[in-house]
């Protein structure tokens, strides 16, 4: 995974509550069996037309919102399914960090497993935040994860919360799995305990 | 296990009993008790599983399942669609290569993810249960943790058995008292979405407790908690009580003899204590529930059967009026219009919400000596092939046939539209599923949520209708 330290990038504006995952990646891109490509399909419903042509009023189909590293939306972002293809969407578009005043717990945990990095932030300075991204090319902003800050365009900056240890795991650019095998000792232990001796193994033979 | 002195919710209990470790900050390394995959949010698990020279840890606790790109209808051809196919192919090749016990297509008990998993017994009580899919929340309904994760999530699991995860906020949901006629668990949940909201449950496991949902059946329980993402939540649980020890008995995969007796015991110690802690509570009164559908593209958009579609100038702030009038837009409604009456193309009976047997029972009493009415395209999508095969002994298969509906095959079918079944744009659906977000059923497609009944009713009349004036005439 990529390491995420510090980003300087544009920011696009979608004013919008309850961006679910099927608006991010509708249902017939998830045939996929890797996790490239579907950056292409992001928000594909609302980025083109039946004929496959891009919607010129979409946001992300605008100059410099093309180039968008950043994505600015309001409450419930990333509700609906648990698709991973919703941040492998935005990934695979460019985004690398998403700010709202809220979001959907899994899509939230999804974006940090992928180098996304998830804000969250009270609704009035995403407002504010909305404010500069609508400033199309004076929209930049920095995201300084080793200070958690965010240094808007005209320079004020905007602290905020991330938990320590996806920070930790972002900016190292770790994977969940080799620090969970680090415990396997205390795993197998754990399996072996008297009082799971209920909990069933499953094989094809168990049954009928 | 160490006994607390404080009292407890379901869910800290199982929580509790599953933790293997607890690092600096909090974060619980948490036991998986049961891995439930499917062929859309594993391939690329599995891929980075054989990257890593990783090893599946527990085959025997992960159970995998076809559902999602299967076809409903014949099938003795191969999968038309490619893609599609793939994806098939690829599970099998991976449930093969790592030993995974399988449901395949051509099986009698194949069918939607979590229609199987307690069907089969392979979910119980007590349990910690993942699958790459947010409706895993439905296996709650035995007294489970059971929720969706992404496939990152997929492949840790896979790889250490564990999540990385913090506790959630315990939520109770409580809805006392005895419904109405024609009011069923879709209603009592669509009822709570609309009351709190899709974010309502953000952080939170919802604990369903009150006199309405202990009286409901398995299934209606599962309809419940399967909704619970809907509703913003981690999952649902509803506690276990006799009504689960009785559905678990004698299933596949669940335990025998001495061994069930001594899981119900351990089981019936997992009810929230008195007096335990809820972070925040909701009541509702069940006789104030009536048959509801969703107008919008949120399942928070609820409304009565009597009700009226609601109008942007209703709402103060500007974002969400502007939601407003583009659902209404995209649904083509108006607004102030009565939302009885609404006619519709395509009626859905099917997804892990609401494809059990007792649902296509409730759907066969409203279509019993009637017909789908003219304009209609009516399905029955069974949620697994046992379901399939019991609502034939019954003759429930007759009835639908008879009354013109589609009797097809299981899997999710409409409710996502990744197999064939999708709606046409412009094309309005009332549906039994669970999301009613646009192009859900297809691109451009329009849904309205309801239980199996009132989507029968709507068959039948060609309408959205209020099932009750149509249980008035059988009398
Ligand atoms: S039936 Fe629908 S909601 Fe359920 S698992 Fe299938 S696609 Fe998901």
């Amino acid at each position: 995974m990529d390491k995420f330290t510090e980003l300087t990038a544009i920011a696009a504006p979608m004013p919008n509550e309850n961006i679910d995952t099927d608006q991010i990646i509708p249902a017939r891109f998830l045939k996929t069996i890797q996790r490239t490509g579907l950056g292409k399909n992001a928000f594909a419903a609302q980025r083109y037309d039946e004929n496959g042509n891009e919607n010129p009023d979409f946001v992300l189909n605008k100059e410099p919102y093309r180039q968008a590293e950043i994505l600015i939306t309001y409450d419930n972002l990333g509700c609906g399914s648990s698709r991973e293809h919703a941040p492998w969407a935005l990934l695979d578009f460019g985004i690398r960090c998403v700010i709202a005043p809220s979001f959907a717990d899994i899509f939230f945990n999804n974006c940090f497993k992928n180098g996304i990095l998830p804000i969250r932030l009270p609704r009035e300075i995403c407002d504010e935040l909305m404010g500069d991204a609508r400033q199309g090319s004076n929209s930049r902003l920095t995201i300084d994860l080793e200070k958690q800050i965010i240094i808007r365009p005209e320079g004020n900056v905007v602290p905020f919360e991330v938990d320590p240890f996806r920070r930790h795991m972002l900016l190292e650019g770790l994977d969940d799995i080799g620090q969970t095998l680090a415990h396997d000792a205390e795993i197998s232990s754990f399996e072996h305990q008297a009082s799971r001796a209920w909990v069933p193994s499953i094989s094809m033979g168990t049954a009928k | 296990m160490p006994v607390s002195s404080s009292p407890r919710t379901l869910f800290d209990k199982i929580w509790a009993d599953h933790v293997v470790d607890r690092l600096e900050d909090g974060t619980c390394i948490l036991y998986i008790d049961r891995h439930l995959v499917h062929e859309v949010t594993s391939p690329q698990a599995f891929e980075g599983l054989r990257m890593a020279g990783r090893r599946l840890r527990r085959p025997d606790a992960t159970v995998a399942v076809v559902d999602h790109n299967v076809p409903t209808s014949d099938r003795s051809q191969p999968i038309e669609e490619p893609e599609s196919r793939l994806q098939i192919e690829t599970l099998e090749k991976n449930v093969a290569e790592f030993g995974v016990p399988y449901f395949p297509l051509r099986s009698a008990s194949q069918g939607i993810v979590h229609v199987v998993g307690p069907e089969q017994g392979i979910s119980l009580p007590g349990m910690t249960i993942v699958c790459g899919d947010s409706h895993t929340s439905t296996h709650g309904a035995l007294g489970a943790l059971a929720f969706g994760i992404g496939t990152s999530e997929v492949e840790h699991v896979m790889a250490t058995q564990t999540l990385l995860q913090k506790p959630a906020k315990n939520m109770r949901v409580s809805v006392e008292g005895k419904v109405g006629p024609g009011v069923t668990a879709k209603d009592i949940m669509l009822a709570i979405i609309g009351k709190i909201g899709t974010a309502g449950g953000t952080g939170h496991v919802i604990e369903f407790a009150g006199s309405a949902i202990r009286d409901l059946d398995m299934a209606g329980r599962m309809t419940l908690c399967n909704m619970s993402i809907e509703g913003g939540a981690k999952a649902g649980l509803v506690a276990p009580d006799e009504t689960t020890f009785a559905y678990v008995k004698g299933r596949p995969f669940a335990p025998k003899g001495e061994a069930f007796e001594q899981a119900c015991a351990y089981w019936r110690t997992l009810a929230s204590d008195e007096g335990a802690h809820f972070d925040t509570e909701v009541t509702l009164k069940a006789e104030d529930i009536v048959p509801s559908v969703t107008w919008g593209n949120s399942p928070q958009d609820v409304l009565p059967i009597d009700g009226i579609v609601p109008s942007p100038s209703d709402f103060k702030d500007p974002a969400q009026a502007a939601q407003v009038q583009r659902a209404l837009d995209y649904m083509g409604l108006t607004a102030g219009q009565k939302i009885a009456g609404t006619p519709v193309d395509v009626v859905f009976i099917g997804s892990c919400t609401n494809s059990r047997l007792e649902d296509l029972r409730a759907a066969a009493e409203v279509v019993r000596g009637r017909h789908v009415a003219a304009t209609v395209r009516a399905m029955i999508v069974p949620g697994s092939g046992l379901v399939k095969a019991a609502a034939e002994a019954e003759g429930l298969d007759k009835i639908f046939l008879d009354a013109g509906f589609e009797w097809r095959e299981a899997g999710c079918s409409m409710c996502l539209g990744m197999n064939p079944d999708r709606l046409t744009p412009g094309q309005r659906c009332a549906s039994t599923s669970n999301r009613n977000f646009e192009g859900r059923q297809g691109p451009g497609g329009r849904t309205h949520l309801c239980s199996p009944s009132m989507a029968a009713a709507a068959a039948v009349t060609g309408t959205l209708c209020d099932v009750r004036e149509l249980m008035k005439e059988t009398v």
